[in-house]
């Protein structure tokens, strides 16, 4: 199956690319009792603990918490950057893509070179990435900044940049870690708003790694709540607030009061434990 | 005198950043080119004055102008002494940065190596190169190998030690980037480390071609080969001989050799990569 040919066609009509029908019953990302320790001895440290969660393709998931709670950890080993300690990590996908808290641009590549640079080494042949980059900028509205050079682009318009680049990795997962979390608010909502669209749009899957409890609950579908020390599920929220969503609205408020009230309750009882 | 050239941090929301225009190109040639001329105008308005004044006498300094005349009218002997060293400057500074380069990525990737002999390229860089003289006239006898050993062993440590340093401090998140994207190995090395190191690269090259020019002179000056005479042979058969006009000739060459150099080759590659790079300031010096 090839999927990198059929991604602009995918990108267009916004179908979900055809699967064997056994896969699609399976979740994408399934992690079964996943623990990681890091170092030994006195220096030992549990960043996860028992962690077990599915992921069902197209969700678009939310791992809240603290830091300090094992986030990264978790999407480092969904990543395959890392391997847990004990349990199970299984993704079924061709390939994940990651976003950082940091766009990570290559500051000697214009924007169209940095998206070009992705297509190149997801193996998209030289004829097509021309073409290919020009779309995912104008999926992400920099379609006029292609011949810039990352240092003349604000940090919104960076994060932007990444996205697409993450994009052209025609990843069936995508991964972010905390990619919004140095913008200004402004920036940041009109960003939420993008990549709902794009989610909407291409049908992708989402896990999204935040500490803000506003933005886990105006973007995903379900806000898995970790707990800190050691890193473990304490609780999984189902977000049915239908969309397009708006961070300001009463919904959003209402269930990040309650997880804002579980997460506080978190941090007491772990505070108690040490 | 600070002239806004290039990019305003533009606004993370709403419209298109505005772009201020860098002047004009005479007009940055102008402004760069005239704190020169004052400069070049004081030292020889100085040299004048002590002239003027006896502080020696005048066949042993002499006027600036008596110099300019001679150099008007040996031009073609300069031209001739300045091509051969350059010639040689060229080939050494090739030859070093074929050994400099490979040992640096050698050293950079390898641990063993790093541990081995890292910090004796810093060690051999503060060697003096005159000190490597003697030891190239006992191992080539007289020649174009003294000057080669010499200008090599000059420069090659420069150039290693710019590619390890930048290597070394290639930004981790980069790396990272480059790891989630599928560039592993040789395409990580090509494709991340080599392109985010070369800002550091060409700072190792600019030295390394600092060194090499010095080593040059010290080679030339001891070293004689005849029938080939560089600029540092002229300098030294021109003091031998009392010529001390000739003695001003060379030297101002190979100063006016050296700026050049630096200025049109290695300066404008290092600005252009730091413009490139975002790594100067919006004033753009």
């Amino acid at each position: 199956m090839n999927l990198r040919s059929d991604e602009s066609a995918r990108l267009a009509s916004g179908s979900i690319p055809p699967i064997d029908p056994e896969a699609k019953a399976r979740p994408v990302v399934s992690i079964a009792d996943a623990t990681k320790v890091f170092g030994a001895g006195s220096q030992q440290v549990v960043a996860l603990e028992g962690v077990t969660l599915d992921v069902e393709r197209g969700d678009f998931v939310c791992l809240l918490g603290a830091s300090g709670c094992g986030k990264s950890t978790l999407l480092n080993l969904i990543a395959g950057l890392d391997k847990p300690t004990t349990g199970r990590v299984d993704v079924r996908a061709e390939r994940t893509g990651l976003m950082f808290q940091e766009a990570a641009l290559f500051p000697w590549l214009t924007v169209r070179g940095n998206v070009e640079i992705a297509l190149k080494l997801a193996g998209v042949p030289r004829t097509e990435r021309r073409s290919r980059a020009a779309e995912l900028l104008e999926l992400v509205h920099l379609g006029d900044f292609a011949k810039r050079r990352p240092h003349e682009l604000s940090g919104g318009m960076r994060q932007r940049v990444a996205l697409a680049r993450a994009l052209a990795q025609d990843a069936d997962v995508l991964l972010m870690d905390e990619p919004f979390g140095a913008l200004d608010a402004m920036t940041r909502d009109r960003l939420h708003d993008e990549l709902e669209a794009l989610w909407t749009s291409t049908g992708k899957t989402i896990i999204f790694v935040t500490h803000n409890v506003r933005e886990a609950v105006r973007l995903g579908d379900c806000v898995v709540l970790l707990a800190s020390r050691p890193g473990r599920v304490a609780a999984v929220y189902d977000v049915t607030i239908p969309r397009p969503r708006r961070i300001d609205s009463a919904e959003v408020a209402t269930l990040a009061a309650k997880i804002t009230d579980q997460l506080r309750e978190e941090g007491s009882r772990g505070r108690r434990d040490r | 005198m600070a002239v806004a050239t290039a990019d305003v941090e533009p606004a993370s929301v709403g419209p298109a950043p505005v772009m201020v225009r860098r002047p004009a190109f005479w007009k940055r040639a102008w402004g760069a080119t005239w704190p020169k001329l004052l400069a070049i105008a004081i030292v020889v308005g100085v040299w004048q004055i002590c002239v003027w004044l006896k502080l020696r006498p005048e066949f042993v300094v002499p006027s600036p102008f008596t110099v300019f005349d001679a150099m008007l009218h040996d031009w073609h002997q300069l031209l001739d002494a300045s091509m051969v060293t350059l010639k040689r400057g060229a080939l050494g500074f090739l030859v070093a940065m074929l050994i400099g380069g490979t040992v640096g990525i050698a050293v950079a990737r390898v641990k063993v190596l790093r541990a081995a002999i890292g910090s004796m390229i810093t060690g051999l860089q503060t060697m003096p190169s005159v000190a490597w003289v003697p030891l190239a006239i006992i191992l080539f006898h007289q020649g174009q190998g003294v000057i080669m050993f010499v200008v090599v062993l000059g420069a090659a440590p420069s150039i290693a030690n710019g590619i390890i340093d930048g290597i070394d401090h290639v930004p981790p998140i980069l790396l990272r980037a480059g790891r989630v994207l599928g560039a592993r190995g040789f395409a990580s090395l090509r494709l991340v480390v080599i392109p985010a190191a070369l800002p550091s690269v060409v700072s190792g090259l600019k030295q390394g071609w600092a060194f090499a020019w010095r080593s040059l002179m010290a080679a030339e000056l001891i070293s004689l080969i005849p029938g080939h005479v560089g600029i540092g042979q002229l300098l030294s058969s021109s003091g031998e001989q009392l010529d001390f006009v000739g003695v001003f000739e060379a030297m101002i060459t190979i100063f006016i050799i050296g700026v050049i150099v630096d200025a049109a080759f290695f300066g404008t590659a290092d600005r252009a990569i730091r413009r490139r790079y975002g790594l100067i300031d919006a004033s753009g010096s």
